[in-house]
């Protein structure tokens, strides 16, 4: 057991009820973990299941009773570490706002392009950029939008699936 | 899988739906599960269909509080008489005797209160029961669904508010949902780790017709979610025995888990305990799963446990935890606690394990089912205390061991010395020990010293005789909680082993008592000051008794006579065993107000902070109180 904080990735499969977000981020709170993203929505065609996926990060024996005390809620009907599981895809889409003109609006939509982000509002003077990718990539492009005037950012936090043909 | 209440007990089948739960026809709570309409079906409303269901799961006792969410449930109360309904004087009471009832029988508690205020005073007693793992249903009204929101009279969050409290809750939003809710809610109460449900009924649900199929609803084995595992991996149990068989110094740790399992469980435990020579120690929660008159047993562990129960743990080399969790009472420091040993765990609940101290090796699964699996594996040549284990290589070391746990027993941590005439508290336990203990006996506590003197001078033999707040430490749990292990055993003598202050917490039973025929003695260890406060202010806040102390507290034996009952006082040590017989046979509730030392304090003590080898054993053996400050910031 070592004490270096680890970030994991952790999809549920829950009942489509009403309060079952609010049990899953009730732990969280009241036991005083982290979520740094969460995500949810419906995913079976008649509506019976949602799929919660959220990015947690503590010591690996915090890890291990967040998935404990997750599975432990009744209506949560698969718990899921991808982070441990394997190889898997994670990905994030954010809207992001420019406030510039002239070079460094351009600068912007120069970057965009590099970063395949796509521009879905455009003024004379401010662009709002849709781009998908890891989070790291969203950070990325961010942290180079903000010298050319980086005004509000939306994002949906991660949403993941393990690869090849293996499900949760 | 399989419920862990004992054969008999809590879910009760009908063997047609358990022969389709077998071949997995019908999953409970699936929502296409299609009832056949024959002429069993019945138009009723729903709070018939409630009535019916709590009749259908064998529920022959309510606790409960009437108001006007809930009055159409009440009017089928009415109606009927299978159920018993006992008519409590404040909610918390209701949840408290509900804890009583389940504890004393294994079966779930259950209680009915009204919206709003009705269900706010039911939180403290859910809490409880999430702490203490009891199974509950807790029924609340509710204001009809189309004022949800809108801040009606008497309107709270209920589902909101009991989240955190409760181990699941339910909304009921339609009649059609009530009948499958209210059975699930009793398989979740019990399965796997028990816990509280909570099951919330607006008022125009439980006013509403619906169709209702006797037996149609009852709970098939398997939950669509919830899916707990009883069996343990036998791998797991293999690497465990290994490490137990080859033990040097084994200690067997046991909890609350085991009580829950049942009393197979506990029996399963004598048997292995004894077969493997082994020490054992219980867990406040615990006591009673190993019978305490048994040599191997070491008393309790923990902040108030024994000396050699705390030492045997510190230095053992193979720790075996059933059913426990490692609580911060336990363990003293976590960076000191056991250091050298390799640690087993079997727990139901796989959040238990790993939470507070790593263990070697985890087993997930119903204790009395391991135990089992565990006796099948012991070698059959194994000795008893003689030390005769099957492994030539450890029966000397097992003999080492218990020379050295002799040598801490020999230190006789829970000496006391009663003299003079004021009367010690530990004497008067260990009278009404001596005077009770060849009855037929339930005893419950309130919280604070004189729970922990309570635990350390009564001795049970059998599981589910013992009932006290472990978790919550709630204040005033012992006094109803009394009056349900009483109306869950009428002829037995229940005794609420009590504080002065906490009983002042839910002194108004007193009159559900009298009401209901329930002749509940309480056996008052008054020493005018909440003690356990006090204490810690001695020894962590410079003697600085702020707010401690209680003046102007009732005379108890007026108090008992204005609700009809009786009580008695005593100041000298003479008297207490005549006001112990008295307690037994006067008929009725009966208050015993034994006046005791006010200064006495509870001891051997781990220091808050403190590692649990660093027990202070007290003044009476020459240890002069330590008083220190570091310990304030901890609880």
């Amino acid at each position: 057991m070592t004490d270096a904080i680890e970030r994991h990735t952790i999809s549920l499969l829950v009942d489509n009820e009403p309060g079952v977000l609010a049990r899953v981020v009730g732990l969280f709170s009241g036991r005083g973990y982290n979520i740094d993203s969460l995500t949810v929505a419906e995913v079976e065609s008649g509506a019976a299941l949602s799929r919660i996926n959220l990015v947690t990060s503590g010591p690996s024996m915090i890890v291990e009773q967040i998935k404990a005390q997750l599975d432990r809620l009744v209506p949560v009907h698969t718990v899921s570490d991808l982070t441990e599981e394997g190889p898997h895809v994670e990905r994030e889409l954010a809207l992001i706002k420019v406030i510039a003109s002239g070079e460094p609006r351009v600068e912007s939509l120069r970057i965009a392009d590099i970063f395949r982000a796509h521009v879905v509002d455009s003024e004379n003077d401010s662009f709002v950029f849709e781009m998908t990718g890891k989070p790291a990539k969203v950070n990325a492009f961010i942290r180079l939008m903000e010298p050319l005037g980086l005004a509000e950012v939306s994002r949906t936090g991660v949403v993941a699936l393990l690869r090849g043909k293996t499900s949760i | 899988m399989l419920s862990p209440w004992p054969e008999g007990f809590g879910i009760r089948l009908p063997a047609a739906l358990k022969a389709c739960a077998d071949v997995g026809i019908k999953r409970f709570g699936d929502s296409n599960v299609a009832v056949e309409t024959d002429n069993n079906t019945e138009r009723i409303n729903g709070s018939e269909m409630i009535i019916r269901c709590l009749a259908e799961l064998g529920v022959d006792v309510i606790f409960g509080y009437p108001g006007g969410a809930v009055l159409p449930i009440y009017d089928a109360i009415f109606k009927q008489n299978k159920i018993r309904h006992i008519l409590v004087r404040h909610e918390q009471g209701a949840l408290h005797a509900a804890e009583g009832y389940a504890r004393s029988t294994g079966r779930v508690g259950v209680v009915l209160v009204t919206s709003g205020p009705g269900a706010t005073n039911s939180v403290t007693g859910l809490a409880d029961a999430l702490m203490d793992s009891i199974p509950l249903v807790c029924l609340t009204g509710q204001v009809p669904t189309h004022m949800i929101g809108n801040d009606a009279f008497q309107e709270a969050d209920t589902i909101g508010i009991t989240r955190p409290c409760t181990k699941h809750n339910y909304l009921v939003k339609t009649v059609e949902d009530l009948p499958r809710i209210i059975h699930e809610a009793f398989y979740i109460a019990s399965a796997g780790r028990p816990g509280p449900v909570v099951v919330d009924l607006p008022k125009d649900v439980v006013m509403a017709d619906g169709d209702y199929q006797e037996g149609a609803y009852a709970v098939v084995t398997a939950h669509r979610s919830y899916r707990p595992q009883t069996v343990p991996d036998e791998a797991a149990v293999d690497a465990a025995m290994d490490l137990i068989i080859n033990a040097e110094r084994p200690i067997f740790y046991s909890g609350g888990g085991i009580i829950n399992s049942g009393p197979a469980a506990s029996k399963a435990l004598t048997r292995f305990v004894r077969g493997t020579g082994y020490p054992i120690t219980n867990t406040l929660m615990g006591l009673g799963g190993y019978p305490a008159s048994d040599p191997q047993f070491l008393g309790m562990l923990g902040m108030h446990g024994t000396y050699e129960a705390n030492m045997a743990m510190a230095e053992c080399d193979v720790m075996i935890a059933l059913g426990a969790r490692f609580d911060d009472r336990i363990t003293g420091r976590l960076a000191d606690f056991s250091k050298g040993s390799k640690k087993i765990q079997v727990d139901i609940d796989p959040s238990s394990i790993n939470k507070n101290v790593p263990v070697d090796i985890a087993i997930v699964g119903d204790v009395g089912k391991t135990l089992e699996a565990m006796l099948a594996k012991w070698p059959k040549q194994a000795g008893g205390k003689s030390g005769k284990s099957v492994k030539s290589g450890n029966s000397g070391a097992l003999e080492e061991w218990w020379r050295r746990i002799e040598a801490w027993r020999a230190r006789d941590c829970l000496h006391f010395k009663q003299q003079g005439d004021i009367i010690k508290p530990q004497y008067a336990l260990q009278r009404l020990y001596e005077l009770t203990k060849d009855r037929d006996v339930y005893f419950t506590t309130e919280v604070g010293q004189h729970q922990m003197w309570a635990a350390q001078f009564l001795k049970f033999e059998e599981p589910n005789r013992w009932m006290t707040s472990g978790g919550l430490g709630t204040m005033g749990y012992g006094f109803p909680a009394a009056m349900g292990v009483q109306v869950a055993h009428p002829d037995a003598l229940v005794i609420d082993v009590a504080g002065e202050a906490s009983l002042m917490m839910n002194i108004q039973e007193l009159s559900t008592m009298m009401q209901h025929r329930l002749p509940v003695k309480t056996f008052i260890l008054n020493n005018e000051y909440m003690g356990m406060v006090r204490q810690w202010q001695e020894l962590f806040h410079g003697g600085r008794y702020s707010e401690s102390y209680m003046d102007s507290l009732p005379d108890f034996v007026k108090l008992a006579e204005a609700f009809g009952a009786n009580g008695l006082r005593v100041n000298k040590p003479e008297e207490v065993d005549d006001a112990i017989r008295a307690m037994i046979e006067t008929p009725g509730p009966f208050i015993a107000d034994i006046r005791i030392d006010k200064t006495e304090n509870v001891y051997p003590m781990i220091p808050g902070g403190a590692a649990h080898y660093e027990m202070k054993l007290g003044p009476d053996h020459g240890e002069l109180e330590e008083k220190v400050e570091d310990g304030m910031v901890l609880v």
